[in-house]
């Protein structure tokens, strides 16, 4: 294998250096550095994204990628080259992911794979785009293990890590109620596992005398409603809510219906308002607190904002169809904005290496949709672009926002 | 005897041997992802004959063959990475896990028939994915996360790529296991298997034990798909729950239907089907890959209603018909 990249990539440099000497352009090139998938014209980014199966829904994702990069295209492409965006389709199945990881990196031969979905499907290819150093960037899953440079060089996630949430919330509690008593409802998996690591070590030494109840739950369970009723019991007066859509619904509801009154910390994962205040009713969901870091699109506080504004008019002329009520097509435009500004970043060196150079180099950057005061900031050691998130409430009819953005740091401690 | 001899007339060996020199070549002719999918197909060829050798011959209905594939392919992750044993230790010993697995199914099965095993497979089907993120197992399954594991290199320095190599394993494999369903249903066995198939009074009139015939078909045939699970494993470096779910099971009985239900052959263009076919959709319509998909397949069942075996068959003697009437 090793022979055979030698000589694919020696007949490169073979026809590059000779078209350079034909067009007298020898010293030029020598600014200019491609690996595959990079060339004067165009960069190819490759994708994998679940648009058919059970996860089908996070398929707007690619299609609001792919609508920007339209738009970024038309406007003149990034230093002059047009990116040729390649997605497929996985069905959410890990063999599909590294199937089409490989295609994509041997057969089309991009120069990095972008956004791929899911924590099966992006642990799935992990190893190979490792192996084959290929840059992974900006996985879509809140799974903490993304931002490891040491062993994964060439991983990185974007979203802030489900760690970085829970420990958001310990730091509001330590200042503002520093005496809870917290009762934890979690799902019994690694994402649930990751939110409750995030508060126990956000908390610190005084985790252990905080937390009075921690109740798992099987995704096979058909209610949670005996945890509700155990953590009512326990006596705490704060119920961290680490559920999926449908469990979190039910725990709203079961809460309300026996009277249990605590401060409600809910899981971003599960902040939808048509998908779950809403079953679960809304006068029952008044006082939730959870927290973000994009900005709502239906929230009619960003009507003049320029950041709404500039997404409001690429959505009307590049996704008309596009749902302009679902954060996914927020979230696909601002993490397109990311991989822009790290390409732009490249300048002329578009070799994988300076890619992952560049995207551990973002300093502070900020765009229209995040939050403001939300800044992505990376570095050698730091793969977690962003940390920082705002705390929210629910009014009965939408979430506002409370207190300053927090900060969820993971890297360096 | 008449039966084990017409597997190796004149024409199917010649076939046979042209296709395995193809086989054997392609390894330096095309590159190395095109090789990953031709491997895949065949680990998909291999679970299509498991489930053909049950349906296609001893018309037992089963939609619940991811689960067997499940269990083979978590059999290999398992020893590779838990235990630290060399993979090609794990290919007998899923399989061996599996025929017990399918074996003790079987058992009960046996009371079932036609549409309500199906149902009953399709729970199994259903089952598989969740029991796999269960608590109590995960030490071992590694829950939702599933098991990376890493991909074996050529041995004795040979010089091949590790997808070159595990091509070639795969192949090897293939033939093993063909060769190897085409003696089990030319054999005396084979024949009171699908006697029960296509009679079962008469089956046993002839005194033939249909229940232990039965429970041995579903043990040999998730014994074939556990070793094209722990394949699979190997070749994708990777296990979880999620890659075994019900629509891997309906996967598995398409490629049977398009390869030609009771061929062995088949089987290979199922495999090649099941890999494929999606890829083309997607590439006609990503909106619309599914219905893409859909209409492919309809239009597969119409023009070769008894699948590409029943196609090339009728070809075949189509041919030999006009060659014998211009003799």
């Amino acid at each position: 294998m090793t022979s055979q990249k030698l000589g694919s990539r020696g007949l490169r440099l073979l026809t590059l250096t000779a078209l350079g000497l034909v067009l007298g352009l020898a010293p030029a090139l020598a600014q200019k550095k491609y690996d595959p998938g990079a060339s004067d014209t165009e960069i190819k980014v490759g994708n994998i994204m679940p648009y058919s199966g059970p996860a089908s829904a996070y398929g707007l994702i690619g299609k609001t990628i792919a609508a920007y990069f339209k738009k970024v295209n038309a406007d003149g492409g990034i230093n002059g080259r047009k990116i040729n965006f390649i997605s497929y389709d996985d069905a959410y199945s890990p063999p599909k992911a590294v199937e089409q990881a490989r295609k994509l990196v041997e057969s089309d031969e991009v120069l990095l794979i972008f956004q791929s979905l899911g924590t099966p499907s992006n642990t799935a290819i992990q190893k190979y785009m490792n192996a084959k150093k290929v840059p992974q960037l900006f996985v879509a899953t809140g799974a903490t293990k993304w931002g490891d440079p040491k062993n994964f060089p060439w991983t990185m996630g974007w979203q802030p890590p489900y760690q970085a949430e829970g420990r958001i919330y310990a730091a509001h509690l330590l200042e503002k109620y520093p005496n809870a008593k917290i009762g934890i409802l979690y799902q019994n998996d690694d994402y649930g596992k990751d939110y409750v690591k995030g508060m126990k070590d956000g908390l610190g030494a005084k985790a252990a005398t905080m937390i009075v109840s921690e109740q798992p739950y099987e995704t096979s369970d058909p209610t949670v409603d005996s945890q509700i009723v155990n953590l009512k019991a326990s006596g705490a007066d704060v119920f961290f809510n680490v559920t999926t859509p449908k469990f979190a619904a039910q725990a709203i509801k079961k809460a309300a219906e026996i009277g249990w009154k605590p401060l409600h910390l809910l899981n971003n994962v599960s902040q939808s308002v048509g998908g779950v205040l809403k079953p679960a009713g809304l006068e029952n969901s008044i006082g939730i607190v959870s927290s973000y870091y994009l900005k709502d699109a239906t929230d009619p506080a960003w009507a003049n904002d320029a950041g709404y504004k500039d997404w409001l008019a690429f959505m009307n002329q590049y996704f008309p169809d596009g749902d302009k009520t679902s954060s996914f097509t927020v979230y696909g435009y601002s993490v397109a904005q990311t991989l822009v500004q790290v390409l732009k970043q490249c300048g002329d060196d578009l070799t994988r290496d300076n890619v992952m150079k560049q995207a551990a180099g973002l300093k502070d950057v900020e765009f229209g949709m995040l939050l403001p005061g939300i800044k992505i900031n990376t570095s050698a050691t730091d793969f977690y672009p962003i940390k920082q998130m705002q705390l929210q409430r629910f009014n009965g009819e939408r979430w506002q926002s409370i207190g300053p953005v927090m900060n969820g740091s993971l890297g360096g401690t | 005897m008449n039966g084990s001899r017409a597997v190796l007339t004149r024409p199917h060996l010649v076939l046979t041997l042209a296709a395995l020199v193809v086989a054997a070549a392609l390894p330096f002719t095309v590159k190395n992802f095109i090789l990953f999918q031709l491997t895949l197909a065949m680990v998909y060829a291999i679970a299509i004959l498991g489930l053909n050798l049950l349906t296609g011959f001893n018309g037992q209905f089963s939609l619940g063959h991811s689960a067997f594939f499940a269990i083979g392919a978590y059999t290999a992750a398992i020893m590779m990475d838990r235990l630290g044993i060399a993979y090609y230790w794990t290919l007998p010993a899923a399989g061996v896990a599996c025929f017990g697995f399918g074996f003790l199914f079987g058992l009960p099965a046996l009371r079932l028939e036609g549409i309500y095993l199906a149902l009953a497979t399709f729970a199994l089907a259903v089952a598989t994915p969740q029991i796999l993120k269960s608590t109590p197992l995960e030490p071992w399954t590694g829950g939702v996360q599933g098991i990376v594991i890493l991909k074996p290199d050529a041995p004795f320095g040979l010089p091949l790529s590790s997808d070159q190599w595990l091509y070639y394993l795969t192949l090897a494999v293939v033939i093993v296991m063909f060769a190897g369903a085409a003696n089990l249903i030319n054999s005396r066995s084979g024949r009171a298997i699908v006697a029960i198939r296509d009679n079962p009074i008469a089956a046993r009139a002839m005194g033939i034990d249909i229940s232990s015939y039965k429970s041995l078909t579903f043990g040999v045939s998730a014994f074939y798909t556990g070793v094209a699970g722990a394949l699979g494993a190997i070749v994708i470096q990777f296990v979880a729950p999620d890659s075994f779910t019900f629509a891997f099971a309906i996967g598995l009985f398409v490629g049977l239907v398009v390869g030609g239900v009771g061929s062995i052959a088949g089987a290979l263009f199922g495999g090649l089907f099941v890999l494929f076919v999606p890829n083309i959709a997607e590439q006609v319509s990503k909106g619309l890959a599914g219905a893409v998909y859909g209409v492919i397949l309809i239009l597969v069942i119409y023009l070769m209603p008894s699948g590409a075996a029943g196609l090339v068959r009728l070809v075949v003697s189509k041919f030999a018909r006009t060659t014998a009437r211009q003799n």
